[in-house]
């Protein structure tokens, strides 16, 4: 795999008053890689997420994601990646197709493309019989795949996932995982921030955030050895331990 | 522009598959104005009324009887002084009172002509002005068939006085008034509660790290109500013309163009609600408290402004709907041209861009 990187963020800060959600954070991240964003509830990864995807303008520092810069060159970036919501992202009173249309139609696909996609998504998630079906009437497991499926629609460099597997089922995650997996090996970066740290595994590599700072960066592996710690769960209480 | 339309295909895809929505967007508009349109018929049958005859002569007993037989008035309270008018009105149940001239027989004699005098407690100006109007024709029929018998012509003059509300205010003011409430309703109500609706489910987060501007997201979302507001005011002016037969006088044109301005006010004050409320149920709560109900109670719709204490009075200047009522009122009904209404048509156009200025302002905040 080439190493060239895809997302270079330096001394990237966010301050709301007195509060600083992040807090002068560093890395960078390679492409089609899968980077795992970690960190408690509150610990700022939403917020420096919200940056890099351009909906959140830094207080300091900066980052390059996808080749452009966040602060000036923001709807280049949004050309260029993906992202899905931690809440459901697509209509529930839409039919899957509506659904596919409309989203590549916003990202500017042509009619042609958004059918070819269309066909070839419906049959790569077996979803034929209820292609013209409610999305809101699927189960929660088949519309996080769909939602997944329809943030890669435009082809983007990097797609950002907001705790895309809450509330799934182990084998919908398990699978879900598999579709990252795939999407990876096509050398797309996926960028995923999660809860769960049995899912911290299957990063490439793992960043830390504790209150609003990167406090750890490296593969689970290393992670795990530098800690002394059997899995990332250890991993991560120790670290939290720390700071308090 | 292909995006836009899309965009616009999913905003009517909501619509319409939303039973409430669809509800409120054409049931309501159709209810409300047959509601106030047969709330407010000009129907009146046994109303009370008073009779001060100075004459008491032959004449006036017949008019009296005429009067007394037809099914529109009751009870005839007899009195025998002007200063018991005032005292039989606030009693409350007498709602006109018939005042014959002294020598009525005599003056109709002499004169060929006799005055009556009617006056009505006009705090309900709507059966004021249908009493007055019932009296007047049954004196006029009355009146036509004295002609008939005698070769010269006579002529009552009948003299109407209206009690406590002299301009008869709400005289077709529902049609424009439902007009206002609904334009309302669904501009600013319906456009807060899609936007936030985004919001609420996570997809207005989705749209805005798509490639759309996020101007251009309000424009998708505000269109289609743009479009279902113009066919609602068009279904209550036809309504109201064929149905209730409220006049048309001035240009319809003007008509058109005053009611897009003022969707457009409502709908910017919709999207600056959204911008403050962060679930539809706030800003469903804030739509009915801080807009609906000024429109109905300040506008001039139901209460009369002239009527209202000065505070008040001073209040309803900064609500858009008061503004509308006038303009839609004087074109409607008089007939006005836009160089009457100028100054009318700037407030709106006023009011509008502050708000539309101030969401924008609201809206980068958010974004910072």
């Amino acid at each position: 795999m080439e190493q060239s990187t895809i997302i270079s963020v330096s001394n990237l800060t966010k301050s709301f008053g007195d509060f600083t959600a992040v807090n002068n954070i560093s890395f960078e991240v390679a492409k089609g890689e899968i980077f795992g964003f970690l960190g408690a509830n509150g610990a700022g990864k939403t917020t420096a997420m919200k940056m890099l995807i351009g909906i959140s303008k830094p207080s300091s520092g900066e980052a390059i994601v996808a080749g452009y810069n966040i602060d000036n060159q923001s709807e280049m970036v949004k050309k260029n990646i993906g992202y899905m919501s931690q809440k459901f992202s697509l209509y529930d009173d839409l039919t899957i197709k509506e659904n596919i249309t409309f989203f590549g139609g916003i990202y500017g696909l042509s009619r042609k493309q958004i059918k070819e996609k269309t066909a070839v998504l419906i049959a790569e998630l077996k979803l034929e019989e209820v292609e013209n079906q409610l999305v809101g009437a699927l189960p929660l497991g088949w519309k996080q795949k769909l939602s997944f499926s329809v943030a890669l629609l435009h082809e983007p460099k990097i797609v950002f996932l907001d705790e895309p597997t809450g509330g799934v089922d182990p084998i919908t995650r398990r699978q879900f995982w598999e579709m990252i997996y795939a999407q990876s090996n096509k050398g797309t970066t996926l960028f995923v921030t999660t809860h769960y740290m049995d899912e911290a595994e299957y990063c490439d590599r793992v960043s830390i955030m504790v209150e609003g700072k990167i406090e750890a960066l490296d593969s689970p592996k290393n992670l795990k050895k530098q800690y002394n710690a059997a899995s990332m769960n250890e991993v991560f209480l120790k670290l939290a331990r720390n700071i308090e | 522009m292909k995006r836009f339309i899309g965009f616009v295909t999913k905003e009517f895809y909501h619509i319409f598959r939303d039973k409430r929505t669809m509800f409120i967007l054409f049931g309501m508009p159709i209810a409300q104005i047959m509601l106030f349109g047969f709330a407010i018929t000009n129907e009146i049958n046994n109303v009370n009324i008073a009779i001060l005859d100075q004459s008491k002569d032959t004449e006036t007993q017949k008019i009296i009887n005429t009067i007394n037989a037809s099914k529109y008035f009751d009870s005839m309270q007899e009195i025998s002084h002007e200063s018991e008018i005032e005292n039989v009105f606030k009693k409350g149940k007498v709602k006109a009172v018939l005042v014959f001239e002294k020598d009525f027989i005599k003056n109709l004699e002499t004169k060929k002509q006799a005055k009556v005098q009617v006056i009505t407690d006009a705090t309900d100006p709507n059966i004021a002005n249908t009493i007055t109007n019932y009296v007047n024709a049954i004196l006029q029929n009355y009146t036509q068939q004295l002609n008939q018998e005698e070769s010269t012509a006579y002529f009552i003059q009948t003299q109407t006085q209206l009690y406590y509300n002299p301009e008869l205010k709400s005289v077709f003011n529902f049609v424009p008034g439902v007009m206002t409430v609904i334009l309302m309703l669904v501009s600013a109500m319906m456009t807060s509660i899609s936007i936030t609706r985004e919001k609420e489910l996570g997809t207005m987060e989705v749209l805005l790290v798509s490639p759309l501007k996020p101007f251009q997201v309000i424009i998708g979302k505000v269109f289609p109500y743009i479009f279902l507001s113009i066919i609602n005011a068009t279904v209550i002016v036809l309504l109201g013309y064929f149905v209730f037969k409220m006049p048309i006088v001035g240009s319809i044109f003007l008509v058109a163009f005053e009611s897009i301005l003022f969707i457009v006010t409502a709908l910017s004050l919709g999207i600056l609600i959204s911008t403050i409320a962060n679930s539809q149920q706030t800003a469903m709560m804030i739509s009915l408290f801080a807009l609906m109900l000024p429109v109905i109670i300040l506008s001039g719709f139901i209460f009369p402004i002239s009527s209202m204490p000065l505070p008040l009075q001073i209040i309803s200047n900064v609500i858009p709907a008061k503004w509308f009522i006038i303009i839609i009122k004087a074109v409607m009904l008089k007939g006005a041209t836009l160089e009457v209404i100028w100054k009318e048509t700037l407030i709106l156009i006023g009011m509008t861009t502050f708000f539309i200025a101030l969401s924008t302002k609201k809206y980068k905040i958010r974004l910072e």
